[in-house]
């Protein structure tokens, strides 16, 4: 199923990246090294209005600077694992929402030695999906009709909003909840901090309510 | 048809491997901090919070302040999409792929009609 749906969302980023003037090996690789839709998108569209060099670079960093608590959370678990220690900052390459928050919810149940190799192959799943969608969307741009572009588009968000509905630490989903409702109302008063501001909000909330609730299932 | 982007492919490659970096350096970020504290204490834990808390900003806004092509399409469309992803989500006993598939089920048949003037 995440192999499904990151195919999708990347057939969406293809066609967006051609749209803007990305040649086919541009627009490829940009899904292995950057591996962060936001980010990607944020480089197509600024790519296209022709924004200078340092804002484009600036524009994707921030779009995709959830990665800074996501690799900070995730890491801990492959922490007792040598070998796993060792490559820590290529494991961290391969990170993706998807594999973040499968390898957190699974990671911690498995032996220590087996949690990299999960997380090494389920990225490498994911991301050969995310390559050949990314393929076939470029191939496909301009061909596809507006609701079948819009939907694969709209499943990837719909794919997150299920994914962490799943999610069973209070303090998590305390944090999904703030944050789903601040997100909005602060990024009409910053676009481009707004992010930032509510994660540190809301996670800081979430936390702090978490432990003066006690009891939980910590 | 001409390619805007081929006069300037070498400097697309390079604007490339800058967005490439600029985008590690948080990933890197995040394995430097996580190697000076405490797996199990209270910093990793608000730090997964916070992520928590962006990815719920960010997946929100996506739906209700979308940009592009989402943006094109009405708020009222993918808001009973959601509602009827929940729905299903619930009567499966919360399992994600009912409520994934309902959810962009219905939004596809909204936007099908739509597109062919029928609602």
């Amino acid at each position: 199923m995440p192999v499904f749906v990151v195919a999708a969302a990347m057939v969406g980023f293809g066609s967006l990246a051609r749209d803007s003037g990305f040649g086919f090996g541009v627009t490829v690789i940009s899904t292995a090294t950057v591996w962060g839709l936001p980010g990607q998108v944020a480089f197509a569209e600024m790519f296209a209005i022709g924004a200078p060099v340092l804002a484009i670079a600036l524009a994707s960093s921030m779009a995709n600077l959830r990665f800074l608590p996501m690799s900070l959370s995730l890491l801990p678990l492959f922490r007792d694992d040598p070998a796993a220690w060792r490559w820590r900052y290529l494991l961290v390459a391969l990170m993706s929402v998807n594999t973040w928050a499968l390898t957190l919810r699974h990671g911690p149940s498995l032996p220590l030695d087996q949690r990299a190799p999960y997380f090494i192959g389920l990225s490498f799943v994911c991301m050969t999906a995310g390559l050949a969608g990314t393929a076939l969307g470029y191939h496909l741009a301009g061909t596809l009709p507006f609701f079948i572009t819009a939907s694969l588009i709209f499943l990837n968000p719909m794919y997150f909003v299920f994914l962490f509905a799943g999610v069973r630490h209070r303090n998590g989903v305390l944090a999904l909840i703030i944050g789903a409702i601040l997100g909005p109302l602060v990024h009409q008063i910053s676009p481009d901090w707004g992010l930032v501001f509510c994660g540190v909000i809301a996670g800081t909330a979430a936390y702090w309510l978490d432990r003066s609730i006690g009891g939980g299932d910590e | 048809m001409s390619d805007p982007g081929s006069a300037s492919v070498v400097g697309l490659w390079g604007l490339l491997l800058l967005v490439s970096a600029a985008t590690y350096v948080w990933r890197a970020g995040g394995v430097a901090i996580a190697a000076r504290i405490s797996p199990d204490g209270r910093l990793s834990q608000w730090f997964s919070c916070v992520a928590y808390g962006m990815l719920a900003a960010l997946i929100s806004r996506i739906v209700l302040l979308p940009v592009g092509i989402l943006a094109e399409t009405p708020l009222v469309d993918r808001l009973v999409a959601l509602g009827a992803g929940f729905v299903l989500f619930c009567a499966f006993r919360r399992n994600m792929v009912p409520g994934m598939l309902g959810a962009v089920g219905v939004f596809t048949v909204l936007a099908a009609l739509r597109e062919n003037g029928i609602i």
